[in-house]
């Protein structure tokens, strides 16, 4: 067993279960609240991406882009939120599926036109981009940063979401809307402040790997298949249970994808376990997301009250 | 003249149905096979589209995981063809059992969920097929797969030719449409209808909602895998980007364009959509804008879609089709 390899992975792990509850988190929260499914989620992610590449590429400041890149995703998804959504709350399920299908392919076309096709790179600053030598251990600076930060905002999100007044009418819109609504509270700022923040995270998102994957078009249709398994898998509008499903399927994901061959060459030959393995490490997260549909459909960690 | 059919937007289609009978003809006879290639690929997934009108319209199923069925009957033609197996009944039959082996387990776990929950995990289903062709190297991988020849049947059923193959497509048209209508009006149809407007009541009727769902949802499959054969036959090349999610969002897309739950919509939607498609493409490459506009605009302030403005025309409301 190479521990070097294993400690690597588990960072991985880590680091993709964390990006994934930055996508997660928003999109459970409107999901769970305002009953939206939203497929364009995941183009937040790529425009908080192509944001903070093209500040990075004027002025030179990671942590500038990050900053405004944040601020300019908040006010998109605010702008998406009072002109289109909001029209939508009330109509069914297959409506928002378009929508936001259509809206897909209106972000990616804008991407193109604004950025052209090739995706664009955002160059790190030098005091990111080293190792950290732990022993034996060589751990990238930049995804300890990207663990780090991903941390912070999930405790951010945990502050905000069970101890303030905000998160406390979060929390009950998850759970029953029509009551917070009859207790005379302002659904509509509520809804586009909440949609406004998932977007922003989302886009966080996109900033934190574009660096290492580089931002491009469609980037964020990807991931936000994956960031709704992990929504259904962690129950519908629970910050919580993203967290911990992000966690899990990260992990799950990133460690079989290493460690599945090895694992299927104790009970099969070894050229059937090497075929078997990727497609098998491929599909995990979504066999896992059928049997927690099948078995309790109302997710891991559901919101209270809520019941399937 | 009783057999003319009463309601003018019926007329119309089938005048459309009669106009498509001679296109390879005409196409020839113009000398622009180009567009019989564009027509023939729009009525394969115009057949898809019925199919997904079956659960998605009629049976208020919504299903954001159709395309998988298109990759299941794609591939096996290719996967035959790859290792010389070229007998077209084996690539049919193979398609319709595969595909409905797929359907029945994942749709006996997908319809026991509803409503966002079944979007998902028919997403997530056909995702698992997506990654399972994805990550077969032994069949292209992400780089596809190359069908050299097309599925051999008797002389007479021969797809050699892009006619022949042409004519394919358009039988299985009608049969499928012609089976979706069949099927629709009759008990079993009925009960899928009723269960879309009010499943407890069907279920205080006594029908197994659950049941006659899961056969709906395996007819679909299985219409679908068919168009996949079809489509493998005509591209010659299958690779895993016909079954992303994307893919299956076109298809509602489609539906939606032409008019849901009727059974003539899809076939609109979907010549609209390639027609469209085409013409964009060549005026700018930022075509998918519109498209996207479109689609949005169509959610928030066109309902019904093609066939909703067409039957503005019938007369006297009677019943959809």
């Amino acid at each position: 067993m190479d521990w070097n390899l294993l400690v690597t992975q588990l960072m991985n792990g880590l680091q993709m279960g964390l990006l994934l509850f930055l996508l997660a988190s928003g999109l459970t929260l409107i999901f769970g609240i305002m009953d939206f499914i939203n497929l364009s989620h995941g183009s937040f992610y790529m425009i908080g991406a192509y944001f903070c590449g093209t500040i990075v590429a004027y002025t030179g400041s990671f942590a500038l882009g990050i900053a405004i890149g944040l601020a300019g995703v908040f006010v998109v998804g605010a702008l998406v939120e009072w002109f289109i959504v909001r029209k939508l709350y009330r109509s069914g399920h297959l409506d928002h599926v378009l929508v936001t299908f259509g809206l897909i392919l209106i972000f990616d076309t804008l991407v193109h036109l604004f950025w052209g096709a090739s995706g664009i790179a955002i160059p790190l600053p030098e005091f990111l981009n080293g190792q950290l030598t732990l022993g034996n251990l060589v751990l990238p600076t930049y995804r300890l940063l990207i663990i780090g930060a991903g941390l912070l905002v999930a405790a951010i999100l945990y502050v905000l979401v069970s101890k303030t007044r905000l998160g406390m009418l979060i929390r009950a819109g998850a759970s029953n809307r029509n009551m917070i609504e009859a207790l005379g509270i302002n659904i509509n700022r509520l809804f586009l402040f909440v949609f406004a923040l998932g977007a922003a995270m989302a886009g966080l998102a996109g900033m934190l790997i574009a660096p290492i994957t580089e931002a491009s078009i469609g980037m964020g249709n990807d991931i936000i298949i994956v960031a709704f398994v992990v929504v259904i898998v962690g129950g519908i509008g629970s910050v919580k249970g993203a967290f911990y499903a992000a966690m899990i399927l990260g992990l799950i994901d990133t460690l079989s994808r290493s460690y599945l061959d090895l694992l299927l060459k104790l009970v099969m030959p070894n050229n059937y376990a090497e075929t078997a393995a990727p497609a098998l490490s491929a599909m995990l997260i979504y066999i896992l997301m059928a049997g927690v549909l099948a078995f309790r459909p109302q997710g891991l960690f559901p919101p209270a009250g809520v019941k399937a | 003249m009783n057999w003319i059919p009463a309601k003018t937007s019926t007329r119309i289609y089938l005048l459309l149905l009669l106009l498509l009978a001679p296109a390879p003809h005409f196409f020839d006879w113009i000398g622009q096979p180009f567009y019989l290639d564009l027509l023939s690929r729009a009525l394969i997934i115009g057949i898809a589209a019925i199919s997904l009108n079956l659960i998605l319209g009629f049976g208020g199923m919504v299903s954001l995981g159709h395309a998988a069925y298109i990759g299941i009957g794609a591939y096996c033609v290719g996967i035959p063809s790859y290792y010389d197996y070229y007998n077209g009944w084996l690539h049919l039959g193979l398609a319709l059992l595969v595909s409905a082996v797929f359907a029945l387990i994942t749709g006996a776990i997908s319809l026991r969920t509803r409503g966002v929950y079944f979007i998902m995990i028919t997403m997530a289903f056909s995702q698992m097929v997506y990654f399972t062709f994805l990550s077969l190297e032994e069949y292209g991988a992400d780089d596809g797969l190359v069908i050299y020849s097309r599925s051999e049947f008797p002389e007479w059923l021969s797809m050699d030719s892009s006619s022949a193959l042409y004519y394919w497509i358009f039988a299985v048209l009608l049969l499928s449409l012609y089976f979706t209508h069949r099927l629709v009006h009759s008990r079993f149809g009925r009960v899928i209808v009723g269960a879309r407007f009010n499943e407890q009541r069907m279920q205080a009727l006594g029908f197994d909602t659950y049941r006659y769902r899961l056969v709906c949802y395996v007819i679909a499959a299985m219409i679908c895998s068919v168009a996949g054969v079809l489509l493998g036959n005509f591209t010659g090349f299958i690779s895993p980007d016909m079954i992303g999610w994307a893919r299956s969002g076109e298809l509602i897309f489609m539906i939606i364009i032409g008019g849901t739950a009727t059974l003539f919509g899809p076939l609109l939607g979907t010549i609209a959509f390639v027609v469209l498609e085409e013409l964009l493409s060549s005026i700018t490459v930022y075509w998918h804008l519109i498209f996207g506009v479109m689609l949005v605009a169509l959610v928030l302030y066109g309902k019904g879609g093609i066939h909703g403005w067409l039957s503005r025309f019938d007369r006297d409301k009677v019943e959809d089709d």
